[in-house]
């Protein structure tokens, strides 16, 4: 037989790499569809697009910019006394429980916060007597940008406290003896120990919380007011579902994509995560010896961030359980929002899996074969095609099929189709981060396995990578699930008397005042979401 | 705070008991002379790193006294207690230089006198370092990284020096200079010197007693020259022999 001198992998490669193409394709329809309406819109009119570029666009734009510049503000700053704060203390009762809560904003639908935050804050809320009092008149509630900054703060403190304390917690255990022993006070610790490690970590946050209030679009709907607190995603839904200005719905999206793109390509040159998850040990040995003055102002400092976390998500909980939940639950809408939603989030997270695993799958299968090479260029768009989404948001992909469909026949025929597959690309960055790692180390360990005992395809698939993959996969699909279950971005768009997902008529019943039927459905799509959440994790963590 | 200077202090650990959550409990007694030289042998878990971490004060123990130069540290905080310790690695921090790392030793937020500025010049020249001052950790080698900890150790002028494996990162031929370096250092200040270690060869070089740690607790105690010449108590024959075994 003759012996060539060739990749040992190489008859294994063909079909991976062609599930992958297949994968970029189908990512490549649905952004391209989008860019196609937007750009045969354009070519029709425009002179009327050029028109939309006034004031009002300049303002909504400087809306948005400011906005999500003073979420970062207030998020991260307070983050760093809060992770710090938890970093000095490794060891106190309620630790890991502060953890875990602080994890849980992750999890939960837009709408169920701003609900939440509506129900503490609002015109009607829990704190309205206390704040009428204060002020001596009638408490307005927080609508407009105050409601929007304590949303966006209430998710992203959270996350950037997790961001920060994971950076701290790679300080080495040496360290903080050292400084124990040369007896650093708070002050000299802060400077020569934390501040280093969260000074290179504090880039990389405040861009992903800048990224995620820069792009929040639920939050800025539910809470946001009229013209003067719009952000451009809310414009873009607002020409399309309102005034049906498709003109200004273009220009408002090419300003949209420019400023994601140079916020991403900022980020990804800094080499921050994008998808900002975080597993923290818990409770590290560590030798530290804080004072008691100290103490104190750290433990002012966790309580105020716990009180501030834990309001709205208390407030959920109470204002659903004050609802007629049995009257709801027997309610023929709610009962088919259920449903629809359900399918919806069910057949978007399969497809997420599919798209996810074909691109992890071509992208191992194409390093594999190169060898030293340079990766090519499919390669990259393997490895980074999951991330486009992050540039072309979920409303933006969902205006212009909106615009492009609308020539074709009833846009909101097309609800169920467009949801899962943006819901479906929307989870992929989630997805792929949760597949990639188990699958390249199954891959590194049983490929020469495979290729000498000739075990290929399906039965590889069977006996070798799905025994391996299962749990990273059954983590992926609840995470989809729970994002596309709790999203209401393409649906505001889409949705219609006949096609409605629990978020969309929580949406509407909150639009007409149902405040009680609102907190029933927030609760349970915030329980909902939750569960799912807290399954993924809890595979995700036997999985490793 | 304890500042004396070129004379080391005896130290004794008086039923020590220690458990980490979840983990066996640990019982030390020890007594070390003044200015002895000791290394502490023993299998990867023994406790040899647990000793010195309550030595120096890092771990707290369940019940116990430690007595350093006659006073009772066992409640103060590690920088309270007339010790210095070097580990393995990480002993400097990444960001400062050279002379900063070392000026931490006299005032942990870096406000020098003129005189600490004299003092950590001068130890700088003493382990070898004159010269590389402003350099920041990266730009070291792992033998340099080690000789600014050693450099550090002594402007802060403490009896007691604890050593946890300060040279299993580094080759031998670098490991051996920095135990010379040690011991002439030894010879100068008199400081008394505790040395977790695997290697005999370490031990022969440089200590006078030898403290074998065993199951969470001290086996074994004698000159190192008795230990290591086959004189030693069984077990002690046992971990070397299956330690060179290894090798």
């Amino acid at each position: 037989m003759a012996v060539r001198d060739e990749p040992l992998t190489r008859p294994a490669q063909t079909g991976r790499v062609a599930a992958g193409a297949a994968a970029l394709a189908a990512i490549g329809v649905l952004l391209g569809g989008a860019l196609l309406g937007l750009v045969q819109e354009a070519a029709h009119g425009w002179e009327s697009a050029a028109a939309a570029f006034d004031l009002y666009l300049l303002r909504v734009a400087r809306f948005t910019l400011w906005q999500a510049a003073l979420s970062t503000l207030l998020s991260v700053a307070p983050a760093v006394l809060v992770a710090r704060a938890l970093a000095r203390h490794p060891r106190f009762f309620g630790r890991a429980f502060i953890l875990q809560l602080f994890a849980v904003p992750l999890a939960l639908p837009a709408i169920v916060a701003a609900l939440g935050v509506l129900a503490l804050y609002g015109r009607a809320g829990y704190f309205a007597p206390v704040f009428t009092a204060l002020a001596g008149e009638r408490w307005q509630g927080i609508y407009g940008l105050p409601g929007i900054l304590v949303t966006h703060v209430f998710f992203n403190l959270p996350l950037a406290v997790r961001l920060l304390l994971a950076a701290l917690e790679t300080v080495p255990a040496d360290q903080w003896r050292l400084s124990a022993q040369l007896g650093m006070g708070p002050i000299a610790s802060f400077r020569f120990i934390e501040w280093p490690v969260l000074r290179a970590a504090l880039p990389g946050v405040a861009g992903l919380v800048f990224m995620l209030c820069a792009t929040s679009f639920t939050i800025v709907l539910t809470l946001g007011g009229g013209p003067r607190a719009t952000t451009l995603e809310v414009a873009i839904y607002q020409a399309l579902r309102f005034d049906f200005d498709p003109a200004r719905a273009i220009v408002l999206m090419l300003v949209q994509v420019a400023l994601t793109g140079t916020v991403v390509a900022i980020l990804s040159r800094m080499g921050a995560s994008m998808t900002g998850d975080t597993s923290l040990p818990v409770a590290p040995r560590r030798a530290l010896f804080p004072g008691r003055g100290e103490t104190s102002l750290n433990a002012v400092f966790i309580l105020a961030a716990l009180v501030f976390v834990a309001g709205p998500m208390a407030a959920v909980v109470a204002a659903g359980l004050a609802a007629e939940l049995l009257r709801l639950a027997g309610e023929q809408a709610v009962q088919a929002a259920t449903a629809t939603s359900l399918l919806l989030a069910i057949l978007a997270a399969s497809l997420c899996l599919i798209l996810s695993a074909a691109l992890v799958v071509a992208r191992r299968a194409l390093e594999l074969a190169r060898g030293a090479a340079k990766p090519s260029l499919l390669e990259m768009a393997a490895d980074t095609g999951a991330a486009l989404v992050l540039i072309v948001p979920p409303v933006v992909i969902g205006a212009g099929w909106f615009i492009l469909l609308r020539h074709v026949g009833d846009v909101f025929a097309f609800a169920p189709v467009m949801v899962v597959t943006v819901n479906a690309v929307m989870a992929m960055p989630f997805a792929v981060r949760a597949l990639r790692p188990a699958y390249d180390a199954a891959s590194a360990r049983h490929e020469r396995l495979c290729a000498a005992l000739g075990i290929a395809g399906w039965n590889r698939l069977r006996f070798v990578d799905w025994p391996a993959m299962k749990r990273p996969v059954a983590t992926a699909f609840a995470f989809a699930m729970a994002l596309s279950l709790g999203d209401l971005g393409v649906i505001a768009l889409f949705g219609s008397e006949s096609v409605q997902t629990l978020p969309f008529l929580l949406f509407q019943r909150m639009g007409s005042y149902r405040t009680d039927d609102a907190a029933g459905l927030a609760l349970f799509l915030g329980v909902l979401c939750l569960a799912l959440m807290f399954l993924a994790a809890h595979w995700g963590r036997e999985g490793r | 705070m304890n500042r004396i200077t070129r004379s080391g202090a005896g130290l004794r650990l008086e039923a020590i008991t220690f458990a980490y959550p979840g983990g066996a409990s640990m019982r030390f007694d020890l007594t070390v002379e003044a200015s002895d030289t000791v290394a502490i042998m023993g299998p990867s878990g023994s406790g040899k790193s647990t000793l010195l971490s309550l030595i120096a004060g890092f771990e707290m123990p369940a019940s116990g006294r430690i007595v350093i130069g006659g006073e009772d540290v066992t409640l103060l905080p590690p920088h309270r207690r007339p010790v210095s310790m070097i580990f393995q690695e990480n002993n400097l921090f990444a960001h400062l230089t050279v002379a900063q790392n070392v000026g931490l030793g006299r005032s942990p937020s870096l406000r020098l006198t003129e005189e600490d500025r004299a003092a950590v010049a001068d130890a700088i020249a003493h382990t070898g370092l004159a010269g590389k001052e402003k350099r920041l950790p990266q730009a070291l080698s792992g033998g340099e990284r080690q000789r600014v900890a050693l450099a550090r150790v002594l402007v802060r002028e403490r009896p007691v020096l604890l050593l946890d494996e300060p040279f299993a990162s580094l080759g031998p031929a670098l490991a051996d200079e920095m135990l010379d370096l040690i011991a002439a250092l030894h010879r100068e200040q008199g400081m008394t010197v505790l040395m977790a270690t695997h290697d005999p060869r370490d031990a022969e070089r440089f200590s006078r007693t030898l403290v074998f740690v065993e199951g969470g607790t001290i086996s074994a105690i004698g000159p190192t020259q008795k230990f290591l010449s086959g004189h030693g108590p069984a077990a002690f024959d046992r971990y070397l022999g299956a330690h060179r075994a290894l090798r």
